[in-house]
């Protein structure tokens, strides 16, 4: 039987790492970089200042479709954190080991994989119908809230893990009960991880497009209310580029959504270096 | 360490929140049923405890909140006589929604919105839900091509062979010898019930290759980026990046609709939930008046 | 409050805050089985699965033009990222100079963050007129399986650098001590203790591909037929889905709902499988 030198193997091999290597980073700079130099033209003070003129004619700019997106990131995280930030601190310091416990892991995990359409479904059966929220920013970031769930409770609970365990001991020792030892230790050096996964939930709201076009309602106008209808930025390039020709715009727009994913990304890194270089100097 | 007040806000903020949708639900679940113009029935519960949800007509002029939703084809004039109706009266809010036909009439129904939107005629069912259809105006379907597309003009059952695949290549039209890309509307189109009704009739049905968009300017979008596609495409929506086929050597323009010549015409309608009343009954007269017909006729048909 | 009486109160709200998330699976499942299982019931469960036309308007729902329009962008996209995305975390994990991987990681991070519709944008703007110079109308399964394939990439690769990483610098120093090229080292030492950890990152990008909803509705032309080649449109059960639910109703709405149930199932079985072989992956690199 023919057997190639390894050497020459070692040769093909490594040519076909860095041929494929070169390939994907290739194929992964030409989505943003395409993007970026398409949009980044359009971008301008009147792009993000102007309202747009509406779903049909791709005219205008993206003031509302902005406010509209801060406004539902805005409250999806009020319902979010607080939520998240209690189901981790159980699972981190109260949850004992029992059948109850691994439930609530599971349904954790089984969520975290469950597509956005699904929880989309979900919140137009309930949110939309059933409540009678209809399509609006309520409808919307309840729906986030519950997509959102299982990343904020992941992250979360990391970050309090991380929390070594001599400072417990430390506090308990003092005679705190448990809540003290989890506000006024946990909470405060566990901030910047806390925060972190904030930021990262932040993030992923913002990229969120599925979930959303059957719960937001789409409407481009400015919101008035929990109950007006919105428009994110991420669906305002899909309907851009779906319902118009404004490509250009549809560019420039993810543009912004790109800035804003590089700039969380940059936040989430510099913070929990700075976490881990906190709780490391520490010890 | 963090002072302990500033971290009493989240939980505070997430209970007011709660309590807002609470007051919301209840509000909402109480003045769906009577469909008054409560089109954002929180609204009291939320930003503006001061302003009431429902119309009132007063000295000055009009002021409430209308939602419509439905047919893409009704967007685009449904948005321009709702900008000059908020001109008018400044103190109304009018928000406009696509979705298609389907939502239209089904948002209505549920009470989810003030008016529905339809662009094909309500079927018998429908009506016995106690929807009552306003037409506001009558729109001609064009049947679109890229704009390099050599062929200008069809019968109606050359039309009628292509969307149901018995026709194939633009060569057996007089066109290049290139394979037709259908492009079609979703089910629950207004525009395709009414295209499928007066041009493929009862029987035959649109091709199960048609690529298919769920809204006009899906449609149009691309058909305006394949040279070998055609569509068909509301009136309102026809510009230059699209060429509009003559239909039995008629071209589809808004005067041979109005004029009664080009074969494919069908009504533009408002829906509503039982008799209109109040704001909403003031918005639907806007739009049959010589105001709002004015506002139409630019892209479509107006009723006189 | 006497802070024994706070102590009490937080142990239960932290106890509800915790329960909520498995709360919301279950009222995910029992909306989505209630509302979908009268579909299953009215149109027969066979007829469902197996049925190869979908005309909501003559009453007619059968998803499995839908089921292979799903599987095979997936398996498309597959097929295209697993290579790709190996070789890449094998190039970031062992091969690449440690500046180059500085550079490329984040980028690989990043890409991960990028909202689908900017993928299916591109796929719009670049990929489907490419496509269409190669036959068809460009809106097909191949160029859902690329725009598929870019979104799948980051994670195959993040996950599978992680995992190749963290087999333990003993098992290589001892292979190339051996004298094994650096390319037996990938190929007997590193790749097979990094199975678990690759297997769960093809998983997850699995996953990724079969709930992907957006990107899917913008570049595969949602055509209700059984796709012949590549170059044929198709449609996802995703899209089917966002597409039509907004003006469902009745038995319509039903069948959109049921069509989430075997969506749901699809992606309950990934994850399992995912799970087990993330179990087995760290069991056994604790008892070596």
């Amino acid at each position: 039987m023919f057997r190639p030198l390894p050497k020459t193997t070692q040769r093909l091999a490594m040519f076909f790492i860095w041929g494929g290597g070169v390939i994907t980073v290739l194929i992964l700079m030409v989505v943003i970089g395409y993007v970026l130099v398409q949009g980044l033209p359009g971008l301008s003070l009147d792009f993000l200042t102007t309202p747009p003129q509406g779903g049909l004619s791709g005219e205008g700019g993206i003031s509302t479709i902005i406010v509209s997106t801060i406004y539902l990131v805005a409250v999806t995280v009020v319902i979010l954190v607080p939520i998240g930030f209690f189901a981790s601190v159980y699972l981190a310091e109260y949850a004992r080991d029992n059948r109850l416990t691994h439930l609530i892991r599971y349904g954790v995990e089984v969520l975290a994989g469950v597509p956005s359409i699904i929880f989309g479904l979900f919140g137009f059966a309930l949110f939309v119908t059933a409540l009678h929220f209809n399509f609006s920013i309520l409808s919307g970031a309840l729906t986030l809230v519950c997509l959102l769930l299982p990343t904020m409770i992941r992250t979360t609970e990391e970050a309090i893990r991380a929390v070594p365990y001599s400072y417990r001991e430390a506090v308990l020792a003092m005679g705190a009960t448990k809540w003290q030892l989890v506000w006024r230790m946990l909470l405060p050096v566990a901030l910047p991880g806390i925060v972190t996964a904030i930021i990262l939930c932040i993030g992923r709201a913002i990229e969120e497009t599925a979930c959303l076009y059957v719960t937001l309602g789409g409407s481009p106008a400015m919101p008035t209310s929990l109950l007006s209808g919105g428009r994110t930025l991420s669906l305002h390039v899909f309907y851009l580029a779906m319902e118009t020709r404004a490509f250009d715009k549809a560019m420039a727009t993810g543009a912004v959504l790109i800035i804003t994913i590089i700039v969380i990304n940059f936040l989430t890194n510099w913070l929990s270096s700075r976490f881990q270089a906190r709780l490391g100097g520490r010890k | 360490m963090i002072k302990k007040s500033k971290w009493f806000a989240l939980p505070l903020a997430a209970l007011l929140v709660l309590v807002f949708v609470l007051a919301g639900c209840t509000t909402n679940a109480t003045s769906t049923p009577t469909t008054t113009a409560t089109a954002t029935p929180a609204s009291t519960a939320t930003s503006s405890p001061t302003k009431t949800a429902t119309a009132k007509a007063t000295a000055t002029g009009l002021s409430g909140n209308i939602t419509e939703a439905g047919s893409t084809t009704v967007q685009p004039v449904a948005e321009s006589i709702a900008a000059a109706f908020m001109a008018k009266y400044p103190e109304v809010k009018v928000v406009i929604q696509g979705g298609g036909s389907g939502v239209g009439v089904k948002s209505v129904a549920e009470g989810t919105v003030d008016i529905g939107a339809a662009s094909r005629e309500l079927t018998n069912d429908e009506k016995a839900l106690g929807i009552v259809d306003h037409v506001i105006a009558r729109d001609g379907i064009a049947i679109i091509a890229h704009s390099s597309q050599m062929v200008n003009g069809l019968t109606k059952s050359q039309v009628k062979d292509i969307f149901s695949g018995a026709i194939t290549n633009w060569s057996q039209l007089g066109g290049a010898n290139k394979t037709i890309h259908v492009v079609a509307r979703e089910e629950g189109s207004g525009t395709r019930a009414a295209f499928e009704e007066m041009v493929m009739g009862k029987d035959t049905v649109i091709t199960a290759t048609a690529i298919l968009q769920s809204s006009n300017g899906a449609l149009k979008t691309t058909v305006a980026g394949d040279p070998d596609a055609i569509g068909f495409l509301s009136f309102g929506y026809l510009d230059s990046s699209v060429k509009a086929l003559d239909i039995d050597g008629i071209a589809g323009t808004v005067a041979n609709a109005k004029n009664g010549t080009y074969p494919i015409v069908r009504p533009l309608l408002f829906l509503t939930k039982g008799e209109p009343e109040g704001l909403v009954k003031e918005f639907i007269n806007f739009c049959l008046g010589p105001e709002g017909q004015a506002i139409v006729a630019k892209d479509y048909i107006s009723l006189n | 409050m006497s802070r024994y009486f706070t102590d009490r109160l937080a142990r239960n709200v932290v106890f509800i805050c915790a329960t909520v998330s498995f709360v919301i699976l279950l009222a995910i499942a029992v909306f989505i089985f209630k509302e979908g299982l009268p579909a299953f019931k009215e149109i027969g469960f066979i007829n469902f699965i197996f049925g190869m036309v979908w005309r909501p308007g003559q009453e007619q729902y059968g998803i499995f033009t839908m089921i292979v329009g799903s599987i095979a962008v997936t398996a498309g996209s597959l097929i295209l990222a697993i290579p790709l995305g190996i070789a890449c975390a094998i190039l970031l994990a062992d091969v690449a100079p440690f500046k180059l991987r500085r550079f490329l990681r984040p980028l690989v991070e990043l890409l991960v963050g990028i909202p689908s519709v900017v993928y299916g944008l591109v796929g719009l703007v670049l990929l489907v007129p490419a496509v269409r110079e190669i036959g068809g109308n460009g809106f097909s399964i191949a160029t859902a399986s690329i725009v598929l394939m870019a979104m799948v990439l980051p994670t195959i690769i993040s996950i599978s650098e992680d995992s190749i990483r963290a087999v333990p610098m003993s098992y290589k120093e001892g292979a190339l001590a051996m004298g094994a090229t650096h390319w037996q080292t990938i190929w007997r030492v590193l790749l097979p203790a990094a199975r678990s950890g690759i297997g769960t990152s093809i998983v997850l990008g699995m996953g990724r591909a079969v709930g992907e909803t957006m990107a899917m509705i913008m570049v595969i032309g949602n055509a209700i037929i059984l796709p012949k080649t590549p170059l044929d449109p198709a449609r996802t059960l995703t899209g089917n889905i966002a597409v039509e639910i907004n003006y469902a109703s009745g038995l319509h709405e039903n069948a959109l709902f049921a069509t989430g149930i075997v969506l749901f199932i699809f992606i309950v079985i990934l994850n399992s499988i995912a799970v087990i072989l993330f179990k087995r992956g760290t069991h056994v690199q604790t008892v070596t």
